[in-house]
């Protein structure tokens, strides 16, 4: 074999070595997390970065909101901290939506490797802590302020030492002091980790640099991406989706253009950011529109800053999808976790037919809360304080040739957490998790199965449940090509009442909380459906027999 | 005991392995496996070494015996019928999964298709709380119905997972009894706390649908075994191969058959482990190829690394995630499907692909005649001279090798425009590279340097394939071990009898209560015992207890080995110090002034080791006479070249000679590639060295 054929191996090798350690990394922060909502859903991830911030990889294990947000994060640190002015033992540590990852909840943990003296690489990694003060999981404020504690560009640890102060003061804000603490020093482990491999690997392949490799990286990954991009047809194509809002709906206005072999998105003209914490910063909004773009263009291309950098964004401050200090931000993925659909409406007119349905989006994150301070004492007298989060799914959009993903998150990267696991945390208890029936919107390809969950109280008290993230209760998951709209979201009492907005509602002793998750908008004509698929799917009890005449024109 | 002769059986998915072992001598064999009915095929393979060794049937004292069974079933999906009843409101968990997407990018996965369709999926009215309060009595009124339902539906197997129940097994058990009184006695019934008593409802009740799932065919497989052993007056004692590295009892594998899924792969590691502590190697790939499936492992200090869930039939581009989990004690590797009768083909872009599909033992490669059509790596193998047809498989299968190459010409020579040999050296080489590919993923998810490692190859494909591997991926130095055509079924016969017995409770350190822990490890030793003891005569066993521990608030746990003695509450401060000791060791730092739990207690009582005996210095070096000469194509000079064949048993320790050549033996060749030294060391080893 020739040199150059054996030092393409070798690269090779390097690269995915680089992937195993930030997988490594990422594993490492979801074995040591105290908050359910990182061990058990994923919510986190993990990154390397080369000396000058650039990320060249990220773990799999993870979520697109954390890890592209990230790769702009990074680069903030410098402005206050120098690359020349850190030292070996330093940790660096932010949870400033607009310069991390888009709200307070996700801290950014960010700490720089040296092998010897020279600075090499950085290690970034997030998870979104259980509580930060403020109004807590909730939509209810109006500024950032009343949010919770921000903590600005600030050391982690000093020359191996824990900066005892600052965490003092993160947790003395937190109703959750022993897993945030829990949560931050495993993001802290969760870096050494990576870096300790880092050296492993650079001490083995006798590097002094991780330039040539990055450099490798970096340019094959924007190839890549520029590549699949010369093969998307160009063009101009523009989209509006409209989604419930909290004070009022809003309006995605999304203009795709590709010329050139550049590619552009550009919200201009979307809704003014909201009066309440459902906008989403400029660096998240980033995050989930490439996101949509790279998965539907160029899905097999490394994700990293290479590959990143061929998407260009456009947004106007002040708007929901580029809000300006202090916009209350906290349920930030309500508008920022509908942008992939919001691309894909532009997207499926520039490729016709293989651009899938629109999904649930949203993730419906269920912070539930004991009562204590939001009823009067004595009904909360002898209840047990407690504060947990849940995470409900509804169905992912029908695709070209096949049905939609029931109840899985999209386009976040999370799962579920176990209800046994959250029912050995609090005195909650889940009724039912099932799937609805003819909540997929019909199509030749239906939309995913959202579902139904039910939760109640065991002790005689109230709690409560903040709604911040619900949304598609006025606005379906439409579908694609023909196909038929998911069913719309549902929250209620378990005694018929619904809830009114995304605020803190209490659910009252004795009684429970329904939530019926929206349902993936449906792919191509219903009437091309075979019919034994719609059979099977009545049998099942998935669709009904009067959903099949009705959708499928079919007797069943 | 004067009945120290041994028996093991290994079937894999194409062929069956027999190895009987008297003292310092042994005998092997190999057959086709007999799908329709196993049992027929590890009989003719008794039949056979017994012929060889003259040795009578009431004479073994022990038969040990491993099997591919239940993981081709759970691939091929040809388990039973099988019925999931769980808690009222909750019938989609076990098709709800994760509810997490395997890749970020990748729009068109598909996910695991449960075991039990929806149709099949029964709810009852019950639910137990965290600790066991009552929320909701067990509607035992709506059982006759669902038994009637059941009845109509005709299912043969029924798995029962409630919420809960990893801690409080009242209501499955209750659940179970008016069942069994109600379906016909052929109806096999699982209940999770039994099969994986572990908290996370949805890989729980993926486990013990699995089981339940398998179980008619394996305890129905296991008992016409048993029954035929009988009938040949073969009275021994018979273990089964665990996915763990242990053995267990007929009759408990017939129960946990899930628990058997990797036994072949865990029989191959164990074997490997056997050879690194004799030949002292820190770091060993082992390399196992057999007729479906390539088996990498990686072992550090002679140890395989374990871990108590696996994925087994991944669905989609065996990507992780996109397989069925399942809770059981097993060793770490990587399988892929890449094995002798891996099927090969050319795809829309031109290239050559291979498996993962296989042949099988029916109708196997083309060149077995057995009415194959497609061409399969072994026809590839013998295409280019690297299997002898007269000697394949100790002549008890005769190759057609004129029809092997008319296969790969039509397949893969016409479309690709390739001729003579070639088509061969283009399949030989593609499932070489597939099998580097995941070796090294593999590696690097372990974190470890695969160049660093001795390989041991080992099955009867991976000596024909090894110089390759290891010249793909940087190793050094192979060892190809006596027997390496029947290693898994060898490995058997090193195995300690083990039982594992795994349960949760969460008791703090903090607070150490001993009186509980002590009731609750005595009773588990207990079962423990029971399922070892019998076996083991007069021979003691050992006991070793695990508590996973996590600091209070996590929710992953690191394996913290536990005295083995009566505990006092002094030795939660103990446990605490070292499952601290370990975190930091582990993750760099440690909570400070933080509770920590112990989560998880499994009590694992075996058999004790044999110390294995090392190899030593070899005499003088000796040049080996070869017996004849083949051309075979070598990939490393990319061309055809004669080569010398010797017989593996006409070699003496000591004897070194210079590749390219190959080394004969019933089971299975050795290629020594051009690039290689091969040596015999002291144990009768061949010791394949890259010169380059």
């Amino acid at each position: 074999m020739s040199k150059s054929a054996l030092d393409a191996i070798r690269t090779q090798v390097m690269w995915n070595r680089l992937i195993a350690v930030v997988e490594e990394q990422a594993q490492s922060l979801l074995r040591t997390a105290f908050g359910t909502i990182t061990r058990e859903a994923g919510d986190l991830s993990a990154g390397v970065y080369n000396a000058d911030g650039h990320m060249i990889a990220q773990a799999m294990t993870g979520t697109p909101g954390h890890v592209n947000t990230m790769a702009t994060a990074v680069g903030h640190f410098f402005k206050h901290y120098p690359q020349s002015t850190m030292k070996p033992g330093d940790v660096y540590v932010t949870n400033d939506p607009w310069l991390g990852t888009g709200h307070l909840f996700d801290y950014v943990m960010m700490t720089p490797v040296f092998l010897g003296r020279k600075l090499v690489a950085f290690f970034a990694s997030t998870c979104h802590v259980i509580d930060v003060g403020g109004v807590g999981m909730s939509a209810k404020a109006n500024s950032s302020y009343e949010e919770g504690t921000l903590i600005p560009h600030l050391k982690m640890r000093k020359e191996g030492k824990i900066n005892e102060e600052l965490l003092s003061v993160i947790l003395a804000n937190s109703r959750n002091p022993v897993e945030v603490r829990g949560d931050l020093l495993s993001l802290v482990s969760a870096n050494d980790t990576g870096a300790r491999r880092l050296i492993e690997m650079m001490t083995e392949f006798k590097l002094t640099s991780l330039e040539p490799l990055a450099k490798h990286i970096l340019t094959t990954s924007e190839k890549g991406a520029r590549e699949a991009i010369k093969a998307t047809p160009e063009g101009k194509w523009s989209y509006e989706m409209p989604l419930d809002g909290y004070e009022g709906p809003i309006i995605i206005k999304s203009k795709l253009t590709i010329k050139n072999g550049k590619i552009t998105i550009d919200f201009t003209g979307s809704s003014a950011a909201s009066i309440f914490g459902i906008n989403s910063p400029r660096t998240y909004t980033h995050a989930y529109s490439v996101f949509g773009l790279k998965a539907v263009i160029a899905p097999h291309v490394p994700n990293n800053i290479g590959s990143l950098s061929c998407f260009d964004l456009v947004t106007e401050p002040g708007t929901c999808v580029d809000p300006i200090r202090p916009s209350p931000v906290t349920a930030r993925h309500v508008i920022g976790q509908m942008l992939a659909d919001a691309v894909f409406g532009c997207l499926a007119q520039a490729l016709p037919g293989k651009v899938q349905a629109e999904s649930a989006g949203s993730i419906w994150i269920l912070g539930l809360n004991s009562a204590h301070g939001r009823v009067p004492a004595h009904e909360t007298a002898k209840a047990k304080e407690f504060g947990v989060i849940s995470i409900a799914l509804g169905g992912i959009g029908g695709r070209p040739g096949k049905d939609g993903l029931a109840t899985t998150a999209f386009p976040s990267g999370i799962g579920a957490i176990p209800i046994e696991v959250t029912e050995n945390q609090c005195p909650l208890y889940f009724k039912r998790k099932e799937y609805l029936m003819d909540s997929a919107g019909a199509g030749e390809w239906r939309g995913g199965l959202s579902q139904t969950i039910e939760i109640a109280n065991r002790e005689k008290a109230p709690f409560t449940i903040s709604a911040a993230t619900f949304d598609r209760i006025k606005n379906p998951a439409k579908g694609r090509d023909g196909g038929g709209s998911g069913v719309k979201g549902v929250a209620r009492l378990g005694s018929g009442n619904a809830i009114p907005d995304k605020g803190i509602h209490v659910i009252p002793t004795g009684d429970s909380l329904v939530v019926e998750l929206p349902g993936g908008g449906g792919f191509g004509d219903p009437k091309l459906r075979t019919r034994a698929l719609v059979e099977a799917d009545v049998k099942a009890g998935l669709v009904s027999p009067e959903s099949a005449k009705k959708d499928y024109l079919l007797d069943v | 005991m004067n009945k120290s002769i041994k028996l093991a059986a290994d079937i894999g998915g194409t062929f069956t392995d027999i190895v009987l072992e008297a003292g310092a001598r042994r005998w092997s064999g190999k057959v086709l496996t007999t799908t329709q009915a196993p049992e027929l095929g590890v009989i003719e393979g008794i039949g056979l070494v017994l012929e060889q060794s003259g040795i009578k049937p009431v004479d073994i004292g022990v038969f040990i015996h491993g099997t591919t069974l239940a993981t081709n079933a759970l691939i091929e999906r040809k388990g039973a019928r099988t019925a999931f009843i769980t808690t009222k409101g909750f019938r989609d968990i076990l098709e709800q999964g994760y509810e997490k997407r395997f890749d970020h990018y990748d729009l068109m996965i598909d996910r695991s298709v449960p075991l039990v369709p929806r149709t099949l999926r029964f709810t009852i009215e019950e639910r137990l709380s965290a600790d066991g309060d009552v929320l909701l009595p067990l509607d035992e009124s709506a059982l006759q119905n669902l038994a009637q339902q059941l009845r109509e539906e005709n299912v043969k197997a029924v798995a029962i997972g409630f919420l809960h129940a990893y801690a409080h097994d009242g209501h499955e058990r209750r659940v179970r009894e008016i069942l069994s009184a109600a379906l016909p006695k052929d109806v096999t019934i699982c209940i999770s706390s039994e099969v994986a008593p572990e908290i996370r409802e949805f890989e729980r009740f993926s486990t013990v649908v699995a089981n339940a799932y398998v179980r008619p065919l394996m305890a129905g497989y296991l008992h016409r075994l048993r029954d035929q052993l009988r009938g040949m007056k073969m009275d021994c004692p018979l273990f089964l191969m665990m996915s763990g590295g242990g053995l267990t009892t007929l009759e408990t594998a017939a129960r946990f058959p899930i628990r058997l899924v990797e036994s072949g792969p865990a029989g191959g590691a164990i074997l490997a482990s056997e050879i690194a502590a004799e030949c002292t190697l820190p770091d060993v790939v082992s390399f196992d190829m057999g007729g479906t499936t390539a088996k990498i492992c990686l072992l550090t200090n002679g140890e395989p690394e374990r871990a108590r869930k696996f994925e087994i039939a991944r669905a989609y581009r065996d990507m992780k995630g996109s397989g069925i989990p399942v809770r059981i004690p097993v060793i770490e590797m990587v399988e892929i499907g890449a094995g002798g009768g891996s099927i090969a083909r050319v795809d829309k872009l031109n290239r050559i692909t291979v498996g993962p599909d296989s042949a099988g033992s029916t109708p196997g490669p083309v060149c077995y005649g057995r009415g194959g059509t497609e061409p399969a790596v072994t026809d590839a193998n013998l295409a280019l001279g690297k299997i002898d047809p007269a000697y394949f498989a100790g002549g008890k299968i005769k190759l057609n090798e004129a029809s092997a190459k008319a296969a790969l010409q039509k397949a893969i020579g016409n479309p690709l425009g390739l001729k003579d040999f070639w088509p061969a050296a283009g399949v030989t080489e593609i499932v070489e590279e597939n099998m580097a590919n995941a070796a090294r993923v593999h590696a690097i998810e372990r974190g470890r340097d695969i160049a660093a490692c001795t390989m041991i190859a080992f099955g009867g494909g991976a000596p024909l394939h090894a110089c390759r591997l290891a010249e793909k991926v940087g190793v050094k130095t192979i060892i190809v071990p006596m027997g390496a055509g029947v290693g898994s079924a060898i490995g058997f016969l090193r195995a300690p009898i083990a039982y594992e017995v795994t349960r949760s409770a969460a008791v703090s350190l903090d607070a150490f209560n001993a009186k509980t822990v002590n009731a609750l490890l005595q009773h588990m030793t207990a079962d423990a015992r029971a399922v070892v003891e019998p076996a083991l005569g007069k021979t003691k066993a050992t006991v070793q207890v695990i508590a996973d521990c996590r600091y209070v608030g996590q929710g992953h746990e690191i394996r913290v080995t536990v005295p083995v003695k009566t505990l006092t509450d002094a030795n939660g401060k103990k446990l605490k110090a070292a499952f601290e000791a370990q975190y930091e060791q582990v993750y760099g730092l440690r909570i400070p002034n933080q509770e920590a739990e112990a989560i998880t207690w499994s009590v694992t009582v075996s058999s004790i080791a044999k110390k294995p005996k090392r190899a030593a210095k070899t005499s003088a070096k000796s040049t080996p006479k070869p017996r004849s000469k083949r051309l075979i194509y070598d990939p490393a000079l990319g061309k055809q070249v004669m080569v010398p064949v010797y017989w593996r048993f006409d070699m003496k320790p000591g004897a070194t000679f210079k590749g390219p050549a190959i080394i004969a033996e019933d089971e299975t060749s050795t290629i020594v590639g051009a690039n290689f030294r091969a040596k015999i060391n002291s144990l009768g080893y061949i010791i394949l060295e890259n010169l380059k």
